[in-house]
C-alpha cells in the first residue's frame, strides 16, 4: 500500500467511526420497533440531512472497503498490479454507484 | 527432567527434511549447545552459524518449536516442549544448508529502507552536541539497540505476505536515523519508508515486538513513521 | 521457500494481536460482501414502500435476526478493531493493545447480544 491509499483509508475510517455509531444507535432504535418500510422512509424521504448522511456513508464506505480489499488481495491471492487495481476500481465504483442508488431510493 | 531431549534439525535446502537426534539434556543448556553437540558428536556435516554466543552479534537466530529466537540466549528448559526441540532455519528467508537462511534480503532491505546514517557535517566541523533528553534523541534511543539477528523479520506475516515489504527491522532503523539530528539523509529515507512495500504496509500484528529479544517495539517506530510521512505528504513533501 | 519448511514457522501466530488482526480483516471483508446485498435491499425503495416492506416482512424470521446479530457484531468489532489501529497509528505509543483489543471484542460481544436481546 502507497502512502496515498493509506492516507485515503484511514481518513475515511476516521469519517465513518462516528457514522458507524450512529448507525448502530439506528439499529438498535428502529428494530425495537419492527422495521418497516413506512417507518424507515418516514425518516428518510426529503430529508437532506439523512442523505447528506448515508450519502457520505456510501462514498467513505465504498473507498475504504475498495482500498482494503486490495490490499487483502495483494498478500492473499497472486493477483499484482494493475489486476489489484482493477480489482479496487472494480468493487469500489460498483460499490459507490449500488450504495448512492439505495441511498437515492430512501431519500428521493 | 528427562536425560535425553529429541532433537529434529533441518538438514538440506528448500526441499529438505528434519533428521532426529537424541542429545543429553543438561542444567544450563542453551539451544545452540544442543545444536553444537549434535555437530561435535552425531554429524560434522551439520551446518549452522553462530559467533559471539552472548547475544551481542545475532547471527544465531533459529526457528525453534515454530518460532524464531536467538538461540545463544535460549535456555532448552524454557522451550522444551514433551521432551522435543525442532530446530530450523529462520522463516521467510531463502535456506541456504540445514540450520543456516541466507540474510541477503534482509540486509538488501535494510539499504532499501536507507538504514545508513548520511552525514551532515564533514570531519573539519566540530562534533555536534546531542542532549540525551532531548526528545529526538529519546526516540532515537528507544530503537537503537537492534543486533540484525532478522528474528522480527522471520515472524513477520507481512513479510511473509508481501515479497516487497521492508520489514521491522529496516523500517526501525529507519526511525532511528529519522530522529538522528545530525542525519541528512531524511528526505530520500521518508521517500523510500512511503513507497509500495514501506511502513504502510505493516498491519501492527506487533509480532516483532512479541518475538525481539532485545526487547524493542518495532510497531512503535513504524507508527512514527507513518506519522512522519503522512505529516510530510500533507505538506507536500513526498 | 517450500511449504515443507514453512509448515513448522507458524508458531508467531498464536498471539491475541496477530489473532486481533486477523478478526479486524475478516469482519472487513465479511462487510464487504455484505454492503452489496445491504443497498440492492434498500433499493427495493426505488419500487415502492410495499417491495421493500414484503423485503423487511423476511427479515422478520428468526434466522435472519440471528445472521443480522452477525452483522452488528462485525460492524462493532470492525469499528472498535479499527478505532485501536488508528489510534497506534495517529497517537504516541501505549502498551497494553492486548488488554485494549480484548475489550473491543467484548464490547463487540455485549453490542450484538443486546441487539439479540431485543430482536426477539
Amino acid at each position: 500500500m502507497n502512502i496515498r491509499l493509506y492516507v485515503l483509508q484511514r481518513a475515511t475510517a476516521a469519517i465513518m467511526a462516528p457514522l458507524v455509531l450512529a448507525h448502530i444507535v439506528i439499529i438498535f432504535y428502529a428494530t425495537s420497533r419492527g422495521l418497516s418500510a413506512a417507518e424507515i422512509l418516514g425518516r428518510t424521504k426529503g430529508s437532506i440531512g439523512w442523505g447528506l448522511f448515508y450519502g457520505l456513508f456510501v462514498l467513505a464506505a465504498a473507498t475504504h472497503g475498495a482500498i482494503g480489499l486490495r490490499a487483502i488481495a495483494s498478500e492473499w491471492t497472486p493477483l499484482r498490479g494493475h489486476a489489484l487495481d482493477a480489482l479496487m476500481w472494480g468493487f469500489g465504483v460498483a460499490l459507490a454507484a449500488l450504495g448512492l442508488r439505495a441511498v437515492s431510493a430512501v431519500v428521493l | 527432567m528427562a536425560d535425553m531431549i529429541e532433537v529434529l534439525l533441518w538438514r538440506g535446502k528448500e526441499d529438505g527434511r528434519y533428521q532426529t537426534f537424541q542429545v543429553p539434556q543438561r542444567e544450563n543448556q542453551t539451544v545452540l549447545d544442543v545444536v553444537s553437540w549434535v555437530q561435535r558428536n552425531a554429524d560434522p556435516t551439520l551446518s549452522y552459524r553462530f559467533a559471539c554466543r552472548v547475544g551481542v552479534c545475532g547471527s544465531c537466530a533459529m526457528t525453534v518449536n515454530g518460532r524464531p529466537r536467538w538461540t545463544c540466549r535460549t535456555h532448552t528448559s524454557r522451550v522444551v516442549e514433551n521432551g522435543r526441540l525442532k530446530i530450523g532455519p529462520l522463516a521467510n528467508l531463502p535456506v541456504i544448508k540445514d540450520l543456516a537462511a541466507d540474510l541477503q534480503p534482509f540486509f538488501e532491505k535494510w539499504q532499501q529502507a536507507k538504514g545508513v546514517f548520511a552525514p551532515s557535517k564533514t570531519r573539519a566541523d566540530p562534533v555536534e552536541t546531542i542532549s540525551p533528553a532531548s526528545a529526538p534523541r529519546i526516540a532515537a534511543d528507544a530503537a537503537i539497540e537492534c543486533i540484525n539477528c532478522a528474528v522480527c523479520f522471520a515472524a513477520c506475516d507481512t513479510v511473509r505476505w508481501n515479497e516487497d515489504y521492508l520489514g521491522p527491522a529496516a523500517l526501525n532503523r529507519a526511525w532511528t536515523l529519522v530522529n538522528d539530528v545530525r542525519d541528512a539523509g531524511n528526505r530520500e529515507r521518508l521517500a523510500a519508508v512511503a513507497a509500495d512495500g514501506g511502513c504502510h504496509a505493516c498491519h501492527s500484528h506487533q509480532s516483532c515486538q512479541e518475538h525481539c529479544p532485545n526487547k524493542l517495539n518495532p510497531t512503535a517506530s513504524i507508527a512514527g513513521l507513518k506519522r512522519r510521512t503522512m505529516q510530510a505528504y500533507i505538506r507536500g513533501e513526498l | 521457500m517450500s511449504p515443507r519448511a514453512r509448515q513448522h514457522t507458524a508458531g508467531h501466530r498464536r498471539n491475541a494481536l496477530w489473532m486481533a488482526a486477523m478478526v479486524h480483516r475478516l469482519s472487513g471483508l465479511a462487510l464487504a460482501c455484505f454492503l452489496p446485498l445491504h443497498f440492492l435491499a434498500l433499493g427495493l425503495a426505488i419500487d415502492g414502500e410495499a417491495r421493500l416492506d414484503g423485503f423487511l416482512k423476511w427479515t422478520a424470521n428468526p434466522l435472519v435476526k440471528l445472521a443480522e446479530t452477525g452483522l452488528v457484531f462485525l460492524l462493532a468489532v470492525h469499528m472498535l478493531g479499527g478505532i485501536r489501529v488508528l489510534l497506534i497509528e495517529n497517537m504516541p505509543w501505549r502498551d497494553g493493545q492486548k488488554n485494549i483489543a480484548f475489550a473491543a471484542l467484548a464490547l463487540a460481544c455485549v453490542a450484538a447480544f443486546a441487539f439479540l436481546l431485543r430482536a426477539v
